[in-house]
């Protein structure tokens, strides 16, 4: 009892950094509950090299499954070993990340244990021993206080909302042998990569939108050029009316019909700050916005604001992030 | 290809609308409030209009969990295009419980031929992005989620997924289950004539067993208010003051 289980997402072979964030919130839950944090690992040969890595951010046990079956990801397969993973010991919380992946996975996890979901959760916390969490709701307009009323829950975090917590320490590494279905009635056909090189908005530590202010997708090189000065980690946003326009794809709408974020650095650059995108991004850290009329509500939001035409005052952002970056 | 269709719509607030409770409750107050289809459930419907019509026939079967209200909602798909409605009526409310929801729609499905089935990504209300998903684990159907499109062929369906980085491609054996993500599409609006055909066609209405929740709302409070933000200044010669702030205030650079 007490023990909590962080699902470690992996991509291409590697431990994504947003597992860091699960591991360590499994981590400080467990030790709430008086049980310990395990992580599981699954995907094709070598995944596991680093496995024990986790140990770093609190888990004590790290059980990797690999199997080339696990390589790419196959969620009726993927859901099907987490399941059985989680039916062989008796876990309090099974705690996933709230990414493309683990918002597909988690809801089938969940039906094949019989556990219920709380999904995107924002703050999760032992209170008198019982586990209680914290979630967004109507768009962000609510935030819901969640009771688990049977054990395991199932919970999805939302990315960036924790921190990752570190200190050296090595998980013990338990190999297993995951048991594959042999009837999958789900085929990978095909992949188109967006942009090289270009990170997700979803999983961006730093986010520059654009919004109709700025008039039109000729215009993306402006805010292209913010994204490079701000370094790796930073993805280009938009607002639905830029995506409606086709100025830009629906990967990269944030709001209420298009994508959560919390990133620690959020530009919004000709957005009006309508209740929709509001729902997509008011959970940043910190919220710039730049919009020539004073009154546009996208201000209320904002931690720091310039009132001006985005044409004169991203050239001059642009070229004052790049130079202080430049001295390091 | 064609083939009766399935879509699973529920009502939501409209996303405008300011959603209070009353002091102390775990609910919202409904007083006032506008209701609609939730947003990716009507890209549902579409999606599954246009199926129907590319095939040529192939008939579209919306479902809906709630309480009386809700005939509302299917009647808006009924004059939309849908074909048929199905309200499993529950006393009191359906809850954030998607398990408990998925449970009783399975259960319902079960009974049914269609072999595929449509739901909104997530539910513009609790934002659990689960029901579709669970559904079909239930049914022990393969699913695809966050699809923006897909087409009907032999036997199978094949998606295109929205995820990181960017689009998949996946194929699912039919009988399946698939959740839509906002796709090129916008629900059409009802016409006249729509309207007035929709009061003609079968709407069905069952008692449902919801089992109880599982999951159950504690408490809910607003956001936190953000800090009081400020106007740095205006124009261009704000920028280097703006940038001191977003490192040394911020540190966020
Ligand atoms: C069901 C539903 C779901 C929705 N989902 C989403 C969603 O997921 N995401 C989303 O973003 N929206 C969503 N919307 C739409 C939303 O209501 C707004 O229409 C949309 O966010 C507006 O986009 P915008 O801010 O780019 O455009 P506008 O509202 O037109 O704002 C443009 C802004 O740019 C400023 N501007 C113009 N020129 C300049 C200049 N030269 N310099 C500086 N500033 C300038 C203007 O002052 C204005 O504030 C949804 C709506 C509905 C009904
Ligand atoms: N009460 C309900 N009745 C019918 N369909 C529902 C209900 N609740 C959720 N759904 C479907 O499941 C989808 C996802 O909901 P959720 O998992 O709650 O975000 C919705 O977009 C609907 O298609």
């Amino acid at each position: 009892m007490g023990d909590v289980l962080a699902i470690a997402e992996q991509k291409d072979g590697k431990i994504r950094s947003v597992a860091n964030e699960v591991v360590t919130v499994a981590a400080a839950v467990a030790e709430g509950l008086g049980g310990s944090a395990h992580a599981l690992v699954l995907g094709g040969d070598g995944v596991g090299e680093h496995a024990g890595e986790l140990g770093t951010f609190g888990a004590e046990v790290v059980r990797v499954g690999e199997e080339a079956a696990l390589e790419s990801h196959v969620p009726e397969i993927h859901a099907a070993v987490i399941a059985e993973v989680v039916a062989s010991h008796d876990y309090t919380a099974v705690l996933f990340a709230a990414t493309a992946v683990g918002k597909d996975l988690a809801p089938r996890v969940a039906a094949l244990v019989d556990a219920p979901l709380a999904s995107d959760v924002t703050h999760l916390e032992v209170n008198g021993g019982r586990l209680v969490g914290i979630r967004p709701i109507y768009g962000g307009k609510l935030m819901a206080r969640i009771g688990f009323e049977t054990s395991p829950a199932v919970v999805s975090l939302r990315p960036n909302a924790f921190g990752a917590d570190g200190s050296p320490a090595s998980g013990r590494v338990e190999p297993f042998t995951p048991a594959i279905p042999d009837e999958v009635r789900t085929r990978v056909v095909d992949f188109r990569s967006a942009e090289a090189g270009a990170v997700d908005v979803s999983e961006a530590t730093v986010i520059v939108s654009g919004g109709r202010g700025m008039r039109g997708a000729e215009n993306w090189g402006l805010l292209e050029d913010l994204r490079n000065a701000l370094g790796p980690g930073t993805a280009l946003g938009a607002s639905r009316a830029v995506v409606d326009a086709g100025w830009r794809p629906h990967s990269e709408q944030v709001g209420q019909t298009g994508k959560t974020v919390a990133p620690r650095l959020y530009f919004a650059v000709g957005i009006s700050g309508a209740v929709q995108h509001l729902a997509g991004m008011r959970t940043s850290q910190t919220i710039v916005a730049i919009n020539k009329d004073p009154d546009a509500p996208i201000f209320s939001v904002a931690d720091y604001g310039i009132v001006g035409d985005v044409f004169e005052v991203l050239p001059r952002l642009t070229s004052e992030i790049a130079a202080l970056r430049a001295e390091g | 290809m064609s083939l009766d269709i399935i879509v699973c719509v529920k009502r939501v607030p409209d996303t405008e609308t300011r959603v209070r409770f009353s002091d102390g409750a775990r609910m919202i107050d409904s007083e006032g409030v506008k209701y609609i289809v939730s947003p990716y459930d009507e890209f549902a419907l579409e999606a599954a209009f246009r199926t129907t019509e590319a095939g040529g026939e192939g008939k579209v079967t919306v479902i809906t969990l709630g309480g009386e209200e809700s005939l509302e909602t299917l009647r808006v798909a009924l004059a939309a295009g849908a074909d048929a409605a199905v309200l499993l009526r529950v006393r009191g409310s359906v809850t954030m419980d998607g398990l408990a929801t998925a449970k009783t729609l399975a259960a319902e499905l079960k009974t049914r031929e269609e072999p595929l089935v449509l739901f909104g990504v997530k539910a513009g209300d609790d934002d659990q992005q689960q029901v579709g998903p669970m559904v079909a684990t239930l049914l022990g159907r393969p699913c695809a989620s966050s699809v923006t499109s897909f087409e009907v062929h032999e036997g199978t369906v094949r998606c295109e997924r929205e995820v990181e980085g960017g689009t998949e491609v996946v194929e699912l054996d039919l009988p399946a289950v698939v959740t839509l993500t906002k796709g090129a599409f916008e629900l059409r609006y009802a016409s006249l004539k729509g309207i007035m055909a929709a009061k003609r066609k079968p709407l069905e209405v069952k008692d449902a067993d919801l089992p109880e929740a599982r999951l159950t709302v504690e408490r809910l409070d607003y956001p936190p208010e953000r800090a009081e933000g400020r106007i740095v200044g205006e124009g261009v010669e704000a920028v280097p003051e703006l940038v001191r702030l977003l490192r040394d205030e911020a540190n966020v650079l």
